[in-house]
């Protein structure tokens, strides 16, 4: 089974998956990610293009289609699910969506056995972070919630999120992970979480994007009246 | 050479369209406006008409697809609006085009919004069946954008003569809407009422009409064919705020015909102006504000007096619509020009040089 899996929550980034429906042999064919978290309009369809003219793939060959739903900022994490809802439709192809932020935890889980519950973070601007708790084996066990860096609980934080906001997470009684504090969620990691549990028989998501935010949008109050 | 079978992307402001064109024949003009959302903030949210966009766009296409009875696969092109616009809104359809064109291999042509507006003009059974007038303007008057271009080649000649310099005159009329307490849309809302007032009631500023903004027409002035609102819009709110402080009810109708008087008489004035001093004999009045009666009107009779005819075209390819996207991609294929690389970005401040990216 091939998967084409997109992320667009913080940085840009895409990857074909090969996995067997029983779960093993998964592996990652093909990826690209940007450095930064603003070119995503460009990039990603040239992007997706190369993956599959790389990998020899048409539309036809991909049996599904990921996309991370945040949470990210408003207009980058659109064009990951725009870009992921139209391949869909012109493939005629199954499409789910996965929270960003596990694309980290089964990072976190691949690269050292956690001890304890901990979290992932990612830069929400506006002095603010998205984050998620998980426990030692990866299960979500609260989040995704955006909130200042001194809000959050007293346990391993792991991502970029982390590294920017080092001295007030640690003033909260936090530990920033120094080998995770400028990960991103990547499509490729977002693609193993997302084949581990479509294996176990596991729903994912709706692509409805977990933006955690309101529009801004203020309604204008009454005009004063010159009196 | 055969006649390209295009569909348009449309998502630079509050309506998702998608519009499938073959050569100049429309099959589709399908739209999903977002205006119900911004009712409550009396203007449009461009995040909200972001959201939007992301959930209307595979619907719109869907149904655009249904209707002009034709698969994806038989598409020849695809195009879409690339500027100018709203950058979060614009990003949707862009995203949504390039996904597309992965998926099916097919050309993709980023188009320029204002130049499409004009490009209606090329539909048969339109106003100018399938071929434009050589010495065309066209005048653009929306809650977006404020305009007077000269067409020379819809594919890849198009100046601009003059445009706002601070609100367009839709946006006026929302502004002024809510200082009169009319909702919005404010262009429907104040075309109605100024009907039952008298538009002579009060004698509100034209923006840039002063000698030293117009000069002549040997030696033009920095604004000759420029618009400004924001005057227009105080002086209103200081009329209002005078009857109020006076204890007197305030002449709505009468503040909203003469409102309208003076927007309506400086966009026809300066847009005729242009045309006349650039032999330009023909006139397309285009964008959501052309619905407008007042403006229809006093453009009419100027471009009359004036000897240029005058087109309109209907309602629903005015406003903003994917069709006229995929009708000037239609005519920039037919001229043998390359599509888009697929890296391109959406820019959000778009000149009108620039018809096809
Ligand atoms: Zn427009």
């Amino acid at each position: 089974m091939i998967l084409l899996v997109i992320d667009t929550s913080a940085i840009a980034s895409a990857a074909i998956i090969r996995w067997h429906e029983d779960g093993s042999d998964a592996a990652v064919l093909a990826q690209f990610a940007t450095e930064d978290t603003k070119s995503h309009a460009e990039v990603l369809a040239p992007g997706v293009r190369a993956l599959l003219e790389e990998q020899e793939l048409g539309g036809a060959d991909v049996d599904h289609i990921v996309v991370g739903v945040g949470p990210g900022p408003f207009t980058g994490l659109r064009s990951g699910i725009a870009t992921a809802r139209a391949l869909a439709f012109a493939w005629g192809t199954p499409l789910s969506g996965l929270m960003s932020l596990d694309a980290m935890a089964w990072d976190v889980l691949a690269a050292a056995a956690p001890s304890s519950d901990f979290l992932v973070a990612t830069d929400a601007r506006r002095r603010e972070v998205y984050w998620a708790r998980y426990s030692p084996s990866g299960l979500l066990l609260d989040g995704p919630h955006v909130a200042y860096p001194h809000a959050l609980p007293p346990l391993p934080v792991y991502g970029a999120g982390a590294g920017i906001y080092r001295d007030k997470l640690a003033e909260a009684g936090a530990v920033v992970m120094p080998s995770f504090d400028r990960a991103q969620p990547t499509a490729a990691s977002l693609g193993l979480a997302a084949v581990e549990r479509l294996a176990r028989g596991e729903e994912l998501l709706d692509t409805a994007p977990r933006y955690l935010r309101e529009s801004d949008a203020q309604v204008p109050g009454p005009r004063k009246r010159a009196l | 050479m055969k006649e390209p079978l295009v569909l348009g992307i449309e998502s630079s402001c509050d309506e998702t369209g998608v519009g499938i064109v073959r050569g100049t024949t429309l099959l589709a003009n399908t739209v999903s406006s977002s205006m119900d959302e911004h009712v409550r903030f009396g203007g449009v949210i461009p995040e909200i008409a972001s959201r939007a966009h992301l959930d209307a766009i595979v619907p719109t296409l869907r149904e655009a697809l249904d209707t002009a009875g034709v698969t994806l696969d038989q598409v020849d092109a695809l195009a879409v609006t690339s500027g100018p616009g709203l950058a979060g809104a614009l990003m949707v359809g862009v995203c949504a085009a390039k996904a597309l064109a992965v998926a099916t291999g097919k050309p993709l042509y980023a188009i320029n919004h204002l130049v499409a507006h004009v490009g209606v003009g090329l539909l048969d059974d339109g106003v100018y069946g399938g071929s434009l007038p050589g010495d065309l303007g066209a005048l653009l008057v929306s809650g977006g954008h404020t305009e007077i271009l000269r067409v020379r080649n819809i594919a890849a000649d198009v100046e601009l003569l003059g445009s706002t310099i601070d609100d367009a005159a839709g946006e006026a009329y929302d502004k002024v809407a809510r200082l009169l307490g009319l909702g919005y849309p404010g262009g429907p809302a104040i075309d109605r009422i100024a009907r039952t007032g008298d538009p002579r009631a009060f004698r509100f500023p034209r923006g840039l009409t002063q000698p030293k903004y117009m000069g002549s027409a040997e030696a033009p002035g920095p604004h000759r064919y420029d618009w400004s609102f924001s005057g227009l819009k105080t002086a209103v709110a200081r009329c209002v705020e005078q009857h109020e402080a006076a204890g007197k009810p305030v002449p709505v109708a009468d503040i909203a015909a003469s409102f309208q008087e003076a927007v309506v008489d400086v966009v026809t004035s300066k847009a005729v102006l242009a045309c006349r001093e650039h032999g330009l004999r023909n006139l397309l009045l285009g964008g959501g504000v052309a619905a407008n009666s007042r403006l229809r009107e006093l453009t009419a009779e100027r471009c009359a007096e004036a000897g240029i005819s005058l087109a309109v075209p209907p309602f629903s390819l005015c406003t903003d619509n994917g069709a006229m996207v995929a009708a000037l991609a239609s005519r920039v294929i037919m001229d043998g020009r390359s599509p888009s690389d697929l890296a391109f970005a959406p820019d959000s401040s778009l000149p009108v040089t620039t018809v096809s990216a």
